[in-house]
């Protein structure tokens, strides 16, 4: 009995570690994301002392509100379908094909998604806008269509179904489509019952984040979706910083929130619904050479793709970088570095926006690592309700709108003891929001994958808790670290939403540069902007490739 | 001297009881082996007394200290997991080093140690490998020499050789065996295949439900089956109700022969294989031949008796009869065994209490306690 008892204090010493751990990231949370939001929303919704909840009637009665809201369900709607039907293909080719190039191939697959969304906007408006490629060529132009926003949102995600599909797909047993077709099933028949099956939960879990991503999609369709098209997203900040709307901005920002904590449980059930029996083999093994028409077209047509859809676009965008009146050259780069004496939109070269970001992003890479590594280590041991509440609360910041986090930050940080308006430390910690889910997402599955009999051998040599977790889990996690260290980087370098409101105009960030360039006219601002966008390309893709090499030489894991 | 002890060790996985009040004794120097089905508790008992797993009652003592209270890493017991567990991230060299480094053992005496052991389990100079390309009697290897290396007080292996083929496994029974007699290493191992625990061990423990069904050296286990349960997981078939009067037993497949000084009354019966002797149909039990399936070194033959439950016997291949054949069949005394009760009754576990702590055969006193 005795020994009953110490077994239950254990318990509890561990229940104690694990809400120690949770400690740090909730109280983050609770400062620079609860209390600003909820900031936002009670100075819409609560004025004279009374909640004026009767305001949802009126934004959402209004036709030119209704209007936003149905825009921005049927494009993410659309988007996720013409995703799937994109890369699908694509999926199917880099989990069961084996071609020279093909980890190449991934990388740059991958490089879209951690584009800035600035960065994808202008590199479309290079290849559809006005004066763009296609305009130049046949006089075709599709900023002022919904084609470029879909286009731009299928070129963003379409890696999110590669990975997330052909991952799964890589590692299902061939066999068990063999099994099928020795049965008398046709190829297609037998894709259709076997495999097809076993891919739903993985091709839902894409679906939905596709559909989250483009729903509060906000860079993109600010720069492509001109006057006539406009997210909630977009809304809020219009609302917010064109119209100083606060009640419907709050209201906009409520019915997002709702429509995606409904998207994120979605999610969630279908993630647990994955992690259901399958049985698992080594995608080494499952590659195979392409062999007969079929699939060398498929390989074709899946190459074709990537060429127009992700290739072209920027490619476009270096070349309109080069692009200056008199032929190609440096002048936009050149002019990058100087000051417009006219004033405009920057007190300092554009050029500065690029350390300011580097710094910013480094700088966000810390605090998401630190709030997000404890958070994933408090996650490891699946448990009870609580933990899981916690869990779904660490995504949420992916689906709050983002202008809102940051107008919140505006006129929440600016008193004491938390008066930080005019600290830089404002910047890096919004973009570490939005970095914490990935540093979460990257970490838990390879935490979880840690054998506990590891553990417990370790244990057995000799080790002590502390040192077994720095003899088996740390090695183990290392490079899982250092692939999250790089994600949260590239998202905070390309963060814009809350960015853009509190980025102080002397200390702008890429991304907030690029727009502003582009919301002036003239030659010149368009070069410079594609110049400066080419820049943030070049430093997301260089991190990224970076990652797959470290994320390749890893043998044990899978992501 | 008795290295480890488990007194009325207990564990509960919420309404299952996993171990049921088992006590047990390991003596220095000696093998010994757990054998059960599986979810029998055998895993379960290395696990309570590695630490890894906390007992609701009962105690384990190491070399007469109560281990309540010590955590896994200070109980200086060695553990090969069934399928390993080599750390993933580290050489063969780092993993056979791991246990002497926690120990803070210098850089040399661990070079030197792990090159010992590695030419020991016959893989010199592999301390550069990779985990990953061993195949899977190497990793075997590497995990022994892995345990071996701080110098466990008790190694306990779980299933050592579950996973390789069977003339791998055989081989290595031998050598294991071999090595840990030069070692004079104190073993605990746990095997659901009696003929791994057979070539093993000094002393089988037949587990069941949690609870030791019997306890003895290979041949007294293998020869005198303590219950129905352990003859019939020992493979035997020919197990049969019986009422024993004298040097008889009434059965339904009539007049069995018993071994003198048998106990007396109703009681149930093994006759092994070895028992069945066909003859022509004119005499004893008339049968007829079923299948007949060849084992090798003999023939099984499956009889079909007019009355009763199916029986196996054992013949040469010259010996062996067509099938479809009628044959009688005569039962000799010395392979009839008059097995005790199955369920562990208070009685039987003193007795069983008494048997591990002391030389003689299990039988001896169950026959003295029911003469």
């Amino acid at each position: 009995m005795v020994l009953a008892r110490r077994e239950v204090v254990g318990s509890l010493r561990g229940n104690a570690a694990r809400l120690g751990l949770m400690a740090g990231p909730v109280a983050f949370f609770a400062v620079f994301f609860a209390y600003p939001v909820a900031a936002i929303v009670g100075r819409g919704l609560h004025t004279d002392g009374v909640w004026q909840f009767g305001r949802f009637g009126e934004v959402l009665g209004r036709p030119d509100i209704l209007s936003v809201l149905w825009f921005t369900t049927w494009q993410a709607l659309a988007s996720t379908a013409l995703t799937l039907l994109i890369a699908l293909p694509g999926a199917y080719v880099f989990a069961r094909l084996d071609f020279p190039g093909k980890r190449l191939l991934r990388a740059v697959v991958t490089v879209p998604f951690v584009l800035p969304t600035v960065v994808v906007g202008s590199a479309f408006l290079a290849l559809l806008g006005r004066g763009g490629l296609l305009d130049e060529l046949w006089g075709i132009r599709l900023d002022t269509t919904v084609w470029a926003i879909l286009l731009a949102h299928v070129f963003f995600n379409y890696a999110v179904v590669v990975r997330t599909v052909g991952g799964l797909w890589s590692q299902l047993d061939p066999r068990q489509e063999e099994a099928a077709r020795v049965l008398g099933a046709g190829r297609f028949a037998a894709w259709r019952r076997v495999t097809l099956p076993a891919l739903v939960p993985s091709l839902a879990a894409a679906a939905l984040m596709v559909f989250l991503f483009t729903f509060t999609s906000f860079g993109v369709v600010q720069i492509l979706g001109g006057p006539s098209f406009s997210t909630l997203e977009v809304e809020i900040y219009r609302q917010t910083a064109d119209f100083l709307d606060l009640p419907t901005a709050a209201v906009l920002t409520l019915v997002q929130f709702a429509a995606v904590g409904a998207v994120l449980a979605v999610h969630a059930w279908t993630v647990r619904r994955r992690e259901s029996a399958l049985r698992l083999v080594d995608p080494v093994r499952t590659a195979r050479p392409p062999r007969g028409t079929a699939q060398w077209a498929m390989l074709g047509g899946v190459l074709a793709t990537v060429l127009v859809l992700l290739l072209a676009p920027l490619a476009v965008l270096v070349e309109r970088s080069f692009d200056t009146a008199g032929g190609h050259g440096l002048d936009h780069y050149r002019e990058l570095g100087t000051v417009d004496p006219a004033g405009g939109a920057f007190l300092v070269a554009p050029i500065e926006a690029v350390w300011n970001s580097l710094q910013y992003a480094l700088a966000a890479t810390a605090i998401a690592l630190a709030v997000g590594g404890p958070a994933a280590a408090a996650l490891t041991r699946r448990a009870g309700r609580l933990v899981r509440g916690f869990d779904a609360l660490l995504m949420l910041p992916l689906g709050v709108s983002a202008v809102t986090v940051g107008f919140g930050f505006l006129i929440t940080l600016d008193e004491p003891p938390l008066d930080l308006r005019a600290s830089w430390i404002l910047v890096p910690l919004a973009q570490a929001l939005v970095g914490v889910p990935f540093v979460v997402r990257t970490m838990l599955p390879v935490l979880r994958a840690v054998d506990e009999r590891l553990r417990e051998a370790a244990a057995v040599l000799g080790a002590s808790p502390l040192r077994a977790w720095r003899e088996v889990d740390l090695p183990l996690v290392r490079r899982a670290l250092l692939v999250a260290a790089g994600f949260a980087f590239a998202v905070s370098l390309g963060e814009f939403g809350a960015t853009v409101f509190i980025a102080r105009p002397d200390n702008p960030t890429l991304p907030v540069a690029v727009a502003r360039l582009l919301g002036r006219p003239g030659e010149l601002n368009y070069g410079q902007a594609m110049a400066l966008s080419t820049i943030l390309m070049v430093v997301c893709a260089a991190a990224l490739l970076l990652l797959e090499r470290v994320r390749t030489e890893s043998t044990s894991e899978e992501f | 001297m008795t290295l480890l002890e488990l007194r009325g060790v207990t564990v509960r996985f919420g309404p299952r009881t996993a171990l049921d009040t088992v006590d047990l004794q390991v003596a220095e120097h000696e093998i010994v082996c757990l054998l059960g089905p599986s979810g029998s508790g055998k895993s379960t008992l290395l696990r309570a007394v590695a630490g890894l797993q906390a007992v609701d009652a009962g105690r384990v003592l190491l070399g007469g200290a109560d281990q309540a209270g010590v955590p896994v890493h200070r109980r200086g017991v060695g553990l090969m997991f069934q399928d390993h567990q080599l750390f993933p991230q580290r050489d063969v060299g780092g993993n056979v080093a791991f246990g002497l480094r926690m120990r803070g053992a210098e850089r040399g005496e661990q070079a030197r140690r792990t090159d010992e052991l590695l030419r020991l389990v016959g893989l010199p100079g592999a301390q550069k490998r990779s985990v990953a390309a061993l195949s899977g009697g190497e990793q075997q290897r590497v995990a022994l020499a892995r345990a071996l290396a701080p110098e466990p007080r008790l190694l306990m292996l779980d299933e050592p050789l579950g996973q390789l083929d069977r003339g791998l496994r055989e081989r290595l029974v031998v050598e294991l065996r071999g090595l840990f007699g030069r070692l004079g290493t104190t073993v605990l191992a746990v095997t659901h295949d009696q003929g791994e625990a057979f070539a093993l061990a000094d002393r089988v423990v037949v587990m069941r439900d949690g609870r030791i069904a019997q306890a003895g050296t290979p041949l007294e286990v293998w020869q005198r089956p303590a219950s129905p349960f352990v003859a019939r997981f020992l493979g035997f078939e020919n197990v049969v109700a019986a009422t024993v009067g004298g040097a008889a037993a009434d059965t339904v497949w009539g007049k069995l022969p018993v071994p003198d000084g048998s106990p007396q009354g109703a009681r149930t019966l093994l006759v092994r294989p070895d028992g069945v002797r066909i003859t022509d149909p004119s005499q004893g039990l008339r049968c007829t031949v079923e299948s007949r399936t060849f084992r090798g070194t003999h023939v099984a033959v499956r009889l079909r008796p007019d009355d009763g439950p199916e029986l196996e016997a054992e013949c040469s291949l010259a010996q062996a009869p067509e099938e479809g054949a009628s044959v009688g069949v005569v039962f000799a005394a010395d392979e009839v065994v008059v097995l005790g009760p199955d369920e562990g009754l208070k009685g039987v576990r003193r007795r069983r209490e008494q048997t591990l702590q002391g030389g003689r055969s299990f039988l001896d006193r169950v026959d003295e306690g029911d003469a």
